[in-house]
């Protein structure tokens, strides 16, 4: 392993550190437990609040900020926070409104934001992201597993509750945008997991691994190094078997980069994505490309379509300013 | 099952879990995300080190304060999963204030419901529970019976070791493993192998206090 670290379990402190230090006009850091806020503490709005394991980097701290998030709970890497750190994040950003919390489908981060929402003295509810269509067979599954399309979920709830809209809105809007969205990634690398030391899993250079997951974990099959069009045709095709929008539907695509591929391979799987999605008759009227939610090192990319309606389209175009996405303001 | 022999106990999860770093590691990078060792490293020390502060409580306030600490340093699934089993226990300790085998029989049982419920999960999906769930109904069949200790630590080494086995040849679905359908199968649930090695290791420590 070859990463700059001082000493292993510092790791995510000093990065954390370093993140809050960098953006300190936009976040607040609080160590032990371990949760960032927003600089400015918001009035009169659902508190919008995610977390889940680090090696995601910029999700969740990264869109903490006006028109996105109040706040972000950060775990271990590629390990769910816990209650504690939920509790303290909500204690410190709730403003009379409620919480709502924007949890990734996986077992864990489930769990904690389910006891921490049992423990929480005032009303939450909780939007459950599950956009990845890997995974084939639900028989086999306890729901798909919540990827890149959590950047949007976070976006437009976001949105929509600096608005002063209520709990329950926020959450209809979270609910309607995951059911609208999909996506699927493909791995040419392992990642390393500092602690770990060594790569995740075993992959050739001749090899690729189709369908997977944010933390490494195996997708729908192991397959052949192919051109990059052979490649992303198979991930557009997924996604439109499991969307089947309508022709001419309008669509927002995002190709998010899972921390080892340069910007000119996203923007050449841009290229062949847009392409394809308009063969099928899809009109691409946002989008969105970069590293967004990454999987530490890992080289690799996702494809993510959202069907857009007038109401996400407002709520995507309205101002945002966080560490990570800016926009109008 | 005094406080002193649960210390000893935890001490020594501590030390099986680190004996066999590189078993669960190697188990967990195969179908999991490769962090479990880690969680559970972490969580084992976090108890070791509160030894001297629980040493002066009775059993279930000790449980209890050890699923708090779990709940909030391991995180994961394992976290909310191992928090709610020990709270669990610590609930029918409190409520039959007791320390027969019979009670702790009743009160594991009652831990390995928590984590059922929590995790949404049951026997057969390719998690701790099918080493959990078969230990539980045979220390309150055998506590019900009569057996002694020396039998029923014996006797439950052996389920938990089958259960573990058991899970190479399941599909999962729950747990990080659950999208990998038949992919799963021929690996040993890393959850279902740390569970193993606690009984064990508890159980073993029973064994020498007899």
């Amino acid at each position: 392993m070859k990463k700059f670290i001082n000493k292993v379990d510092d790791v995510l402190v000093e990065s954390l550190s370093g993140f809050a230090a960098a953006h300190s006009d936009i976040v607040s850091l609080n160590l032990a437990p371990n949760f960032l806020t927003r600089k400015q503490k918001a009035s009169n709005k659902v508190a919008v609040i995610s977390g889940g394991g680090s090696g995601h980097e910029p999700l969740h701290a990264g869109y903490i900020g006006y028109g996105m998030l109040d706040a972000a709970c950060p775990g271990h890497v590629f390990t769910s926070p816990t209650p504690d750190q939920m509790l303290a994040a909500a204690e410190a950003v709730h403003a009379n409104k409620g919480v709502l919390f924007i949890v990734k489908n996986y077992a864990g981060d489930v769990m904690n934001f389910e006891m921490a929402a049992e423990m929480l003295p005032f009303e939450s509810a909780t939007v459950l992201t599950s956009d990845d269509c890997a995974v084939i067979n639900s028989t086999y599954t306890t729901g798909r597993r919540g990827v890149a399309g959590t950047v949007i979920v976070e976006k437009c709830v976001g949105s929509l509750a600096e608005t002063g809209a209520d709990l329950q809105s926020c959450k209809q809007l979270g609910d309607k945008i995951n059911h609208r969205t999909a996506s699927m990634g493909v791995a040419l690398t392992s990642c390393t997991v500092p602690a770990a030391g060594r790569p995740t899993f075993d992959i050739s250079d001749r090899e690729l691994e189709m369908g997977v997951g944010i933390h490494g974990e195996p997708g729908r099959r192991r397959d052949q190094m192919r051109e990059a069009d052979a490649i992303i045709q198979e991930l557009v095709s997924a996604i439109l078997d499991n969307l089947k929008p309508a022709p001419d539907s309008e669509a927002l695509l995002l190709i998010n980069g899972f921390g080892a591929t340069p910007l000119m391979e996203l923007y050449l799987i841009y290229n062949s994505a847009a392409n394809l999605f308009k063969q099928h008759g899809i009109r691409i009227a946002r989008s969105l490309v970069g590293n967004y939610t990454t999987a530490l090192d890992m080289a690799g990319a996702s494809v993510t379509l959202c069907l857009l309606d007038d109401e996400i389209k407002q709520h995507w175009d309205s101002p945002v300013h966080t560490a990570a996405l800016r926009w109008g303001m | 099952m005094s406080t002193s022999v649960i210390l000893q106990s935890l001490q020594d999860i501590h030390d099986t879990i680190l004996q066999h770093e590189s078993e669960i590691e190697s188990l967990d990078r195969a179908i999991g995300d490769g962090d479990h060792y880690i969680n559970m490293k972490r969580g084992a020390a976090a108890i070791v080190e509160m030894r001297d502060e629980l040493a002066s409580l009775t059993p279930d306030a000790a449980l209890h304060k050890i699923g708090l600490k779990l709940l909030s340093t391991i995180g994961g699934a394992s976290g909310p999963l191992l928090a709610s089993f020990f709270m669990g226990m610590a609930k029918v300790l409190k409520e039959k204030n007791d320390t027969s085998t019979k009670t702790y029989a009743l009160a594991f049982t009652s831990g390995v419901d928590l984590i059922r419920q929590r995790g949404k999960a049951d026997l057969g999906e390719k998690t701790m529970l099918d080493v959990l769930m078969p230990v539980a109904d045979q220390l309150v069949a055998l506590a019900n019976a009569g057996t002694n200790n020396k039998t029923i630590c014996e006797a439950l080494i052996a389920t938990a070791e089958a259960g573990m086995h058991s899970t190479k040849n399941l599909i999962a679905t729950k747990g990080r493993a659950a999208g990998l359908g038949e992919r799963a199968i021929g690996h040993i649930d890393p959850g279902a192998k740390s569970c193993q090695l606690m009984i064990n290791a508890v159980c073993n420590v029973l064994l020498k206090n007899e």
